[in-house]
């Protein structure tokens, strides 16, 4: 297939390129960025008047829930939802089950998403043997086996000598550790923020110090063993803190955040939403401001959906006793946009969050419109509006705290390879 | 947001916290409460109010003194009432808290009582009738985790009036376990929503909530600092399970420290009441020689409670 996209405001954060330009396609790579090459005819035109096209969305946590969850979502289902929501290139976490911590399981897993032709994964693989904090996995294994980084997903290592050796061991190859900052025994049975609002409601709380503590240590051993740090789903204005200190002392670390820590706090439990219920938990209005912020100055490097699809039977029940995790990857465009709207940057400037820079953190050529290049894009039309329902959502999940919202942005088309995977119906 | 407990017209459709109830609603259940004191010194104790009604008393975890207070209220009102030991009835985890609602739904329940060892429970039940609309069924939050027990912070505040009369110049003091206390939640809800000017909390920094001052309250540590000149004490109860181990080193140590002795009691002013919501551990958060003194009011607490929840379900009834 031959793609002639026509008309479109074209957005490249990785070039910044902002201008009016046309896209041409073939054989699965981008061939002409303004003009076409010699000879080109297209077997398919899209009209991208008033549209913007930009690089598709590199999302940094996106979990399938294969293998072993599949009642919960598919490869299939999952993928519907990422074509819908212009992500084309998509991390996955290592916590399905078993986890993904043996090359067979990797291999598998991409050979299925590769078969199904829809977005690309990234497996990240388990730091340790079955994400138990014992044993390492065997990372250089993992990563013949397509793994690009290694993580402990939601659950932190108890044992401080294994996650130093762990850190030392990948930084032996250099591969990228991703780690979400949760100190393994401290606030272990909260449930919410520990603040007024849990109080209030009589839930157990989360301290922000259980992000904190959990990061002196992380940061202490990159110091140690020049291991490469990726802190996943900062959720509080303390931890920020303290990334951004360690990245000006120079050592080798990014971090991201949540579509849903981006907007939502814990105000937004209300009474007892269990939409609400997420890993980290949502933390105060301070910290949702200071999340955005730093987002905006890039001191935090990436915005990820954290997609995580749930059924109903395991958020119909109380608030505490619910699963947590939303699903998302449907509105990490729309997302990405209200928050760049409201503080006021470029389109230029919000995409970079969700194309070149997580692409970077991945270390995969992904999130950009070079010639030559892959082409993955994803057509959007800015002022369009996305309203979130259970009916729309493609996501076999359909627990968000999004329901019901407007959101801005809208997904006209989304290629993959050089072939249109989605066109807004 | 809308405030699930009010129907449409501002009317109480389910009780289940105390927090965000207007005053006007919580002075209705009080004054509402006042006649039906005296059905219980009648020689025919029943009122044909809730006839024909039925209410489940759901208790997914155990409870013998509330449960039976709801039951005698709901009794007293002429209503029928079934009660469902679903902690013991549900080990084999096969039904759902909504489906467990659902199927007492067909059964043609009018009101539920509910005990939830989680927080947020009842809210859980009031939303799925709101969903399923059953606008008719009523929720009473009989006790959720360490959230809310609505019916116990009435009648404490029934009690306290009683006594007092007048909310607005008292000094109030809370003592003892607030981080995993309902009751205490309640208790600061309705305390401040009545107008009480001074509501302090008495215990140790681990058993104290994150950003409990927040709630409106004085938060003290020391139990001769706090209970000065106060006019009412309200005791909470120490559960077994957490009187030794990362939260207090000892019942003993609690007791000594935070327990209420006479000598204790004796900063408070001479005609400070003493509540507690029981059960009681002697020796532990009460002296004997307190609980069975003059000051202490428990006994009546438990005979208001009879008439606060008869309240409670009648204006339910009828909303």
């Amino acid at each position: 297939m031959k793609i002639h996209i026509a008309n479109g405001r074209l957005i490249d954060p990785a070039h910044d390129i902002d201008q009016q330009r046309d896209l041409f396609v073939a054989n699965g790579k981008i061939v002409g960025i303004g003009s076409a090459p010699d000879g080109f005819s297209a077997t398919r035109h899209i009209d991208a008047t008033g549209k913007i096209i930009c690089p598709g969305l590199v999302d940094l946590a996106a979990r399938l829930r294969e293998p072993g969850f599949e009642y919960l979502a598919t490869l299939e289902s999952e993928m519907e939802a990422a074509m819908a929501g212009g992500v084309t290139s998509l991390a996955i976490p290592p916590d399905t089950d078993p986890p993904l911590d043996e090359p067979g399981l990797v291999e598998m897993l991409c050979y299925r998403a590769k078969k199904l032709n829809r977005a690309h994964v990234y497996p990240v693989g388990a730091l340790t043997e079955r994400l138990e904090g014992k044993r390492l996995s065997e990372m250089a294994e993992l990563v013949d086996a397509g793994c690009v980084a290694f993580s402990q997903a939601n659950t932190p290592i108890v044992d401080t000598q294994v996650l130093f050796c762990a850190l030392q061991y990948a930084a032996t190859f250099g591969y990228r550790v991703w780690l979400q900052p949760i100190a393994p025994r401290f606030g272990h049975e909260g449930v919410a923020h520990d603040g007024e609002v849990a109080t209030r409601l009589g839930l157990p709380g989360i301290p922000t110090a259980a992000e904190t503590i959990a990061l002196f240590t992380y940061i202490e051993l990159a110091r140690l063993t020049g291991a490469k740090l990726h802190i996943t789903r900062l959720s509080s204005a303390e931890g920020l803190a303290l990334v951004r200190a360690a990245k000006a002392e120079g050592l080798d670390i990014t971090c991201d955040v949540s579509i849903n820590h981006l907007h939502l706090s814990d105000m937004d439990i209300g009474y007892f939403n269990a939409h609400c219920r997420l890993n980290p938990p949502l933390r105060s209005q301070r910290d949702r401001d200071a999340l955005q912020a730093a987002l905006a100055t890039g001191d935090i490097d990436a915005l990820c959906s954290n997609h995580s699809p749930i059924d109903d039977d395991a958020k119909q029940v109380p608030f505490s006793e619910a699963e947590p995790g939303a699903t998302g990857i449907e509105l990490l465009l729309p997302l990405a946009l209200k928050w760049g709207r409201s503080h006021k940057l470029s389109l230029l400037e919000t995409l970079r969050r969700v194309t070149i820079n997580p692409a970077r953190i991945i270390g995969s050529k992904a999130g950009q419109l070079s010639l030559g290049a892959r082409a993955d894009i994803c057509v959007f039309d800015a002022e369009g509006e996305t309203t979130v329902t259970r009916e729309r959502l493609r996501s076999q999940g359909k627990n968000t705290p999004f329901l019901g919202h407007n959101l801005p942005g809208k997904v006209c088309y989304t290629v993959v390879e050089g072939k249109v995977m989605y066109a807004e119906p | 947001m809308h405030n699930p407990q009010l129907n449409a017209h501002g009317e109480l459709q389910h009780l289940l916290s105390l927090d965000g109830l207007p005053r006007e609603i919580l002075t209705a259940i009080l004054d509402t409460a006042e006649p039906f004191t005296e059905v219980a010194e009648r020689e025919i104790k029943k009122l044909p109010i809730l006839r024909g009604k039925s209410i489940f008393n759901l208790f997914f975890e155990n409870s013998t003194r509330t449960r039976t207070t709801f039951e005698i209220a709901a009794k007293r009102l002429s209503a029928d009432v079934i009660n469902l030991n679903v902690a013991t009835s549900s080990t084999n985890k096969g039904e759902t808290l909504l489906d467990t609602v659902d199927n007492l739904c067909a059964m043609q329940a009018d009101m539920f009582v509910v005990r939830h060892a989680s927080s947020g429970a009842p809210y859980l039940i009031a939303e799925h009738l709101h969903n399923t609309r059953r606008h008719d069924i009523h929720v009473i939050n009989a006790g959720d985790g360490r959230h809310a027990h609505p019916t116990q912070g009435l009648l404490d505040m029934y009690t306290i009036r009683h006594y007092k009369q007048d909310f607005t110049g008292l000094v109030v003091a809370i003592v003892g376990d607030v981080l995993h206390s309902r009751v205490a939640r309640s208790q600061i809800a309705a305390l401040t929503t009545l107008g009480v000017p001074e509501v302090r909390v008495i215990g140790p920094k681990t058993l104290m909530p994150t950003d409990l001052d927040k709630l409106g309250v004085r938060v003290f540590h020391d139990m001769r600092e706090g209970l000065r000149d106060v006019d009412v004490v309200m005791m909470l109860r120490l559960q077994n399970e957490r009187m030794s181990g990362p939260l207090l080193p000892s019942g003993q140590e609690f007791f000594k420290v935070w327990g209420l002795t006479p000598e204790k009691l004796a900063v408070a002013r001479p005609d400070a009441i003493v509540m507690h919501p029981g059960p009681m551990n002697r020796g532990v958060e009460i002296d004997s020689a307190v609980a069975d003194g003059t000051q202490a009011v428990i006994l009546p607490q438990v005979t208001f409670g009879i008439a606060v929840r008869m309240a409670v379900m009648s204006m339910l009834g009828s909303n």
